[in-house]
């Protein structure tokens, strides 16, 4: 198959369209998901702590 | 500095500058009339400079291992000032810009000084000298933090901070040659564009090793955000450089794209620039500087993800935005322009998240300017992404484009959401790393806060009447049928804007001198009372713990 325009076009309106779906999805339900919370709260807090030397 | 490196370090640092002498006494020699002559002689001296600073240190003891005890934060402390150093020839050179449009006699009748060659010098001073080198000092700063582990050696930071500043001064002293490959935001030619590829690889793989050190296994989303910032722009930078130099004795080189395909690479390069140099880093900065400073943990971790990946993934397509009413094809235009509107769901996200995290914390807003200047930074980003999609619209960017008002909005980003996370960042780091309780002066803060403020908004105002008046006067036409303006009259309904603006800068560029002395006093005085302390005296604590809130 020649790769041309008009494959450059299929390309992008169809599994362009459906990669961007696919990722939308897995990141909102990775940031969503419940066993996450806690950890990511976590990260949120960790910042603020006064500690201000390497671990090792 | 010298002492904190190794013996190791000191002999691999040695062999990189004698390696840099002889590239650069090599590029003199074949460049020789060329530009890339005098660069080759501009990149020997700089290399004889290191050599000399090295070796006038390479006998010094070397720092036992409780140097392992601490962060590596001397890179960041010389990142700053070099940063400093950068805005305040940026902005200088900006306002002169901005003054020769008013009056063109400001070239001074030299060919160094004309418009084409200093324009680039202010966007490639500002741009990738203050910003640049905020960023990498930032971050050197922010990834130990948050992985809580020390940089891995003491060479490669500093082999990035000073390789990419001889990557600026070879860009901006190029321009004043007239040697460009008149692609925008990514000027400089063929040698400093492979130098710059160098450097930022060690950058990224420091950034990789540090993270590997990390105690946490979750990595603070501050990190991505620097991260997609440094893998992006290497990937930019190198796609759309691919070049063909006339010789390698000369500085001339040809793209190897050519007509639409070159419009659109540099338009997907040049538009990424703004979304991964000036959005995606500065959030990284914004995510750690802003909630420590405010004492508060970020409102919605959740949502500064989600907007993570809405801003990576939707900003690759949105360059074509640049390139309406051209022969690229009609289906790109949309798809930029679809992906542009897109785009201000994850950037109000951010916006949002940054102003929501102040919740609780207004009144330190009210009295902290460095805190104040990223409250504001976050209100201009969120304003200037709204503009940003509006005027991706194709039928508002047949009014907007080629006009004024697209350089308002590049410095309502620039100015307002840019600069402003930047000193408020610096503000905050520069008592935290020379261990000071407070800047300097905290009422300087403040005056820099409101003229760098003024100055914007100046400036924005300035540019928007000047932009549509503009682009309403070159869509004119008379009963004829014929345009009802010329070119000229449109120029003479400029003047006033263009002094508002000229004069909006010159704020700015005050507000950035008052912070330069601010920081260098506060610098001062650190060292005075290191001085002064007893051998054994511990170094005073300094003020960083955030006051609790009622709430918690």
């Amino acid at each position: 198959m020649e790769f041309n325009h008009n494959v450059a076009v299929w390309f992008s309106k169809s599994f362009g369209l459906f990669y961007l779906m696919a990722l939308s999805l897995a990141v909102v339900v990775y940031a969503y998901w419940p066993a996450n919370k806690a950890r990511f709260e976590d990260a949120a807090g960790s910042i603020l702590s006064d500690e201000d030397k390497p671990w090792r | 500095m010298i002492e904190q490196l190794s013996r190791n370090e000191r002999q691999l640092s040695l062999v990189i500058l004698l390696c840099l002498a002889v590239l650069g006494l090599s590029m003199a020699a074949v460049g020789r009339d060329d530009p890339l002559g005098a660069h080759g002689a501009l990149v020997l001296l700089a290399a004889i400079g290191g050599l000399f600073f090295v070796i006038s240190g390479y006998y010094a003891p070397e720092a036992g291992p409780e140097r392992l005890h601490s962060y590596y934060d001397d890179p960041s402390k010389v990142g700053i000032v070099i940063a400093m150093a950068w805005a305040l020839i940026g902005l200088f050179v900006g306002d002169w810009v901005a003054w020769q449009l008013v009056n063109p006699d400001l070239t001074f009748d030299a060919p160094w000084s004309s418009f084409g060659r200093i324009r680039p010098v202010h966007t490639t001073a500002v741009i990738f000298g203050f910003g640049g080198n905020a960023l990498i000092a930032t971050s050197f700063y922010v990834m130990q933090r948050t992985s809580r582990a020390r940089m891995p050696d003491q060479l490669s930071p500093w082999f990035v901070v000073f390789g990419y500043n001889l990557f600026c001064l070879l860009a901006v002293t190029g321009y004043l040659m007239g040697s460009t490959q008149s692609k925008e935001y990514a000027e400089p030619e063929w040698y400093a564009d492979i130098w710059l590829v160098i450097v930022w690889v060690v950058y990224f793989v420091l950034y990789l090793r540090t993270l590997s050190r990390r105690s946490e296994p979750h990595i603070y989303v501050a990190n991505w955000y620097y991260l997609a910032f440094i893998l992006v722009v290497a990937v930019l930078h190198i796609v759309n450089n691919i070049a063909v130099p006339v010789s390698f004795g000369h500085a001339k080189s040809y793209s190897i794209f050519s007509g639409v395909q070159d419009a659109m690479t540099q338009w997907w390069y040049g538009h990424n620039a703004v979304a991964f140099f000036l959005t995606s880093g500065f959030l990284g900065m914004m995510y750690y500087y802003l909630p420590k400073r405010a004492g508060r943990p970020i409102f919605s971790y959740r949502i500064s993800i989600i907007s993570f990946w809405g801003i990576t993934f939707f900003y690759m397509w949105a360059g074509s935005h640049h390139l309406h009413y051209t022969a690229l094809p009609h289906w790109v235009q949309t798809l930029g322009m679809t992906f542009s509107v897109m785009l201000l769901v994850p950037s109000w996200a951010s916006a949002g998240n940054a102003l929501l995290t102040l919740n609780g914390a207004w009144h330190k807003v009210r009295d902290d300017a460095t805190l104040r200047f990223m409250m504001v930074a976050a209100v201009f980003y969120g304003l200037s992404t709204f503009e940003g999609s509006f005027m991706a619209i194709r039928s508002v960017n047949s009014l907007s484009h080629y006009t004024d008002w697209t350089v308002g909005h590049v410095h309502a980003g620039a100015l307002g959401w840019v600069a402003m996370i930047t000193f408020g960042s610096i503000y905050a780091s520069v008592p935290w790393l020379w261990k000071r309780p407070a800047m300097h002066s905290a009422r300087l803060v403040e005056a820099h806060f409101w003229l760098a403020l003024a100055g914007t908004i100046i400036y924005v105002f300035a540019m928007w009447n000047s932009g549509i008046i503009q682009g309403l006067m070159w869509r004119t036409y008379n009963e004829s049928g014929t345009l009802a303006y010329s070119f000229v009259d449109s120029l003479v309904a400029m003047h006033p804007y263009y002094i508002a603006r000229a004069i909006g800068g010159l704020l700015f560029l005050i507000g950035a001198v008052i912070g330069c002395y601010n920081i260098w006093m506060t610098i001062r005085t650190a060292a005075r009372s290191a001085d002064a302390r007893a051998p054994g005296e511990p170094a005073p604590l300094y003020a960083r713990k955030p006051a609790l809130e009622p709430a918690e």
